[in-house]
């Protein structure tokens, strides 16, 4: 299956990199503010006229806010693999940039493992796959120890 | 009286069609709910002077000319008309648009109405790539809206140590509320058996505990305090307060359709929900403890608690005591969602807001039957629109 082309669900959103995955964002030159999804044209903090942005990883680590699952199968655009296995959903705050971020949790965590305050740290894995593409995503997977 | 100094106008007339599953055009739940509020006021269609229509996106070119649809389909007699969009808020800022004109004198009475034909499901996003839209990506990541509702009520458990039972409580409450509502959709009383028999939608919610879409309409016919009198109805209750704020950067809580709040590290973090009831205080010149009744946007069970907090109703983490002490529900010291709320209605978005205001008006005058709340004197709507949409909104009498 290595022969497949992995890319990235939303193009540019994270790194690549397997090992020790980022979210991709961006930073006020002004004010410092980060941004995720990237924001690169006007700087939304109301007291900045900011509108330099630098490309910027985003902590890889952060602490569980809250939590959830989807039982169902959402909707389109959702490429869910047939039959729909339910995924768990993290909220997860990261300290440096002072935000919180939504994404799923690594395949095969429930709900009743999940606490917060926990630490969790950012992976990829496949978000759905045809015969010659692998769509990547980010996740997120209890405890740390990975690299920040 | 000074008269020239108020902000208030009068609600001379409600009206809605029942909410449900009807399949029928928006345009005919808009039109006999209109007519129902005409009729309850006495004024006559060719005396309104100003048609403010809520909008809806889901039925077609004239869903997004609301105002002009529900005048045509009245009879075109040459009033103003004006259409508002800003998701479940609306409503509240159609009758904003009325009390200003109201309030500048342009007109001196006015027709505010909204309807809605829903799909069925979960509500998706437009169709086509476009990764650009917030609304997009977060269902292209596999987050829907019950996500949100329950990162918030799991957020609850984890810091209040509120319990699925809690949640529960808030729709047997709001069940029995909605049992004897003629305009609420679903009227059947629950037990905690029956909710906890559901299935789990967004853990820890289930499918009782989450609101579903429907057909509905509501219709307000309000007029200059003025006029009022010179029609013999002085006394009709008033909106004393109409909230229709953005959130104030940075986000404190993650809000749909985002992936992510803000960055707090430039400005201090903020509250949308906490501030919206606090400009409709404020331009009421009231607060929390002059509150008689509250009708709130329980999209979930758990988020009725949040609101209540919100409102300041209550402190932070109390919400839930409330509820099983039995505070909330009719009969006790501050009920909520008198009408049945979202749980008994079903969201009818470009309704809600006004149905909101129409179940206050019915209590404020003291004709909601068995679910009247005794002695109502201020009430207090909130909700939410999607994108940035405050909505809170004072009636007294």
């Amino acid at each position: 299956m290595s022969a497949k082309t992995r890319v990235a669900v939303l193009e540019g959103w994270f790194t690549l990199d397997e090992s020790t995955p980022h979210l991709l964002g961006t930073q006020c030159a002004s004010c410092g503010t980060y941004y995720f999804p990237k924001q690169s044209t006007f700087c939304r903090n109301p007291d900045c006229a900011g509108e330099r942005f630098e490309e910027v990883k985003l902590s890889r680590t952060g602490k569980l806010w809250s939590f959830t699952n989807a039982s169902y199968k959402p909707p389109e655009p959702y490429i869910a693999p047939d039959p729909f296995v339910p995924f768990s959903i993290a909220a997860v705050e990261l300290e440096k940039e002072r935000m919180i971020v939504l994404g799923q949790v690594v395949t095969g965590v429930s709900v009743e493992s999940l606490k917060a305050g926990m630490e969790m740290e950012l992976v990829l894995e496949v978000l759905s796959e045809d015969d010659t593409t692998q769509k990547l995503v980010w996740k997120w997977k209890p405890g740390s120890g990975g690299k920040r | 009286m000074s008269q020239t100094m108020s902000k208030e106008i009068a609600i001379l007339g409600v009206g809605m069609h029942p909410w449900g599953k009807w399949g029928k055009n928006f345009v005919e739940y808009g039109v006999a709910a209109a007519r129902a509020a005409l009729a309850d006021s006495g004024v006559n269609w060719r005396d309104v002077q100003f048609v403010s229509g809520a909008a809806t996106m889901r039925c077609g070119y004239p869903g997004y000319v609301a105002g002009a649809t529900f005048a045509q389909a009245l009879g075109w007699q040459g009033a103003q008309v004006n259409t508002s969009y800003a998701a479940c808020a609306s409503g509240s800022q159609a009758l904003a648009a009325a009390r200003s004109k109201i309030l500048s004198g342009e007109c001196e009475v006015a027709l505010v109405v909204g309807a809605d034909t829903t799909p069925k499901g979960f509500l998706a996003p437009q169709k086509g790539e476009r990764p650009d839209d917030p609304d997009w990506v977060r269902f292209r990541v596999g987050i829907t809206n019950p996500t949100y509702f329950a990162l918030y009520a799991r957020r609850r458990m984890e810091i209040y140590g509120d319990t699925p039972d809690d949640f529960a409580r808030v729709k047997i409450k709001n069940a029995e509320h909605g049992f004897s509502n003629p305009n609420a959709r679903y009227r059947k009383k629950f037990t905690a058996a029956d909710v906890a028999a559901s299935a789990m939608v967004a853990d820890p919610l289930r499918l009782m505990d989450i609101c579903a879409t429907s057909d509905g309409g509501a219709a307000l016919i309000v007029s200059s305090l003025d006029y009022a009198r010179r029609i013999g109805k002085a006394k009709a209750p008033r909106v004393a307060a109409i909230s229709t704020v953005t959130p104030t950067f940075a986000s404190e809580v993650v809000e749909m359709p985002d992936i992510a709040t803000d960055s707090a590290v430039a400005v201090a973090p903020h509250s949308f929900r906490a501030a919206l009831p606090r400009k409709a205080y404020e331009e009421a010149g009231i607060g929390p403890e002059d509150v008689s009744v509250a009708e709130v946007y329980d999209l979930s069970t758990a988020l009725e608690l949040d609101w209540m907090e919100d409102l300041q109703l209550c402190k932070r983490g109390e919400a839930a005591r409330l509820v099983r002490e039995g505070a909330t529900r009719v009969g006790g010291r501050l009920p909520v969602n008198p009408s049945g709320g979202l749980a008994c209605f079903g969201e009818a978005v470009p309704a809600q807001a006004l149905a909101q205001v129409c179940e206050l008006t019915w209590q404020l005058r003291g004709q909601a039957g068995e679910r009247q709340v005794q002695g109502a004197r201020v009430g207090i709507t909130a909700n939410q629109g999607l994108f940035g949409h405050g909505s809170s909104v004072i009636v007294k009498c």
